[in-house]
């Protein structure tokens, strides 16, 4: 098994998602370059986050058309997983492997705390070994991160079961105060119908040990192994 | 030729640039400011004409995201 860490020239928490399937969970994961044109080898993808080119003209626009993401297109839709944490949720988006956008946060500011997540959807290839309903807490670190998507898609995600994390309070609740950047419906990662393309805002990647403030994170990646595991056997 | 592409976002989308910018021009005086939107413009040269169904598509494509975004072309030639 090997699960292929994408890095794109503005990437920044590459290493953190390296670290957490190497040291945190002791499988094999390598970095791929944007400009490879196969991602032949590999068993899953993370999209990692941080700034990809720059961010410029939309974040994550650039890094769509990238060669790499030719090849990590084809692979999600025969099946392979994709996780992409933040930057990398703002790619599936643009790429079209996930519905909706990420705008500028509500408040304009770049949000860098804790939050609390609900658990929606413990169907996916990364939420198999989570309790439905659970409630984690890992940080968002971003400026762009509140989900759009219009009223018909918004309901046809919801219907679907593909809103995976919706941001809420300590007791579970999708209260407006909880909702740190403007997101709809309180929306923090979603699905693709299959679950196997997932994105989310907050960063389980740096949420994988005790030291780090949480080790809810870790679950995710877990789950991403016990995916590839059962499709192995 | 050289010609614009105009990116705004779309009118159902919430635009807190545009919010921001509107208090602050109502702070400054003009206390009859309506919906202030930000969006921007992608100025292109080119080597003669472009393929027009080409640049359309490239703006679609990647100048403007279309679950967000509209935009429009102004250039002398196209449209």
């Amino acid at each position: 098994m090997k699960i292929a860490v994408v890095r794109f020239p503005g990437s920044n928490c590459d290493q953190d998602c390296l670290r957490a399937l190497t040291d945190g969970l002791g499988v094999k994961a390598e970095y791929v370059w944007h400009k490879e044109t196969s991602i032949a080898g590999f068993d899953a993808v993370i999209l990692p986050g941080g700034f990809s080119y720059g961010d410029y003209l939309r974040c994550g626009a650039i890094a769509g058309f990238s060669p790499v993401m030719q090849s990590v297109i084809g692979a999600a839709h025969a099946g392979m997983p994709v996780f992409g944490i933040c930057n990398g949720f703002q790619i599936l988006c643009e790429t079209g492997l996930l519905r909706g956008a990420l705008i500028r946060n509500r408040s304009l500011l770049f949000l860098c705390q804790p939050v609390y997540l609900k658990l929606e959807n413990n169907h996916t290839a990364f939420t198999r070994l989570s309790e439905q309903g659970a409630i984690l807490r890992m940080p968002i670190a971003h400026g762009e991160g509140a989900y759009y998507a219009d009223d018909q898609t918004l309901k046809e995600l919801e219907e679907g079961g593909q809103v995976v994390f919706r941001y809420v309070n300590e007791t579970g609740q999708p209260t407006p105060e909880a909702n740190p950047n403007g997101s709809r419906n309180n929306i923090a990662g979603i699905c693709n119908p299959a679950g196997n393309v997932l994105g989310l805002m907050p960063h389980p990647d740096r949420s994988w040990e005790g030291r780090l403030g949480s080790e809810d994170g870790l679950q995710l990646f877990k789950s991403l192994v016990d995916t590839l595991l059962s499709v192995a056997a | 030729m050289k010609l614009e592409v105009v990116v705004m976002p779309k009118r159902n989308v919430l635009d807190p640039q545009g919010v921001a910018v509107r208090n602050a021009v109502r702070e400054l005086g003009l206390s009859n400011v309506g919906t202030v939107r930000v969006g921007k413009i992608i100025e292109i040269e080119f080597t003669g004409e472009p393929d027009e169904a080409k640049l359309d598509e490239i703006c679609r494509d990647l100048l403007c995201n279309e679950v967000i975004e509209d935009y429009r072309i102004l250039g002398a030639v196209l449209k």
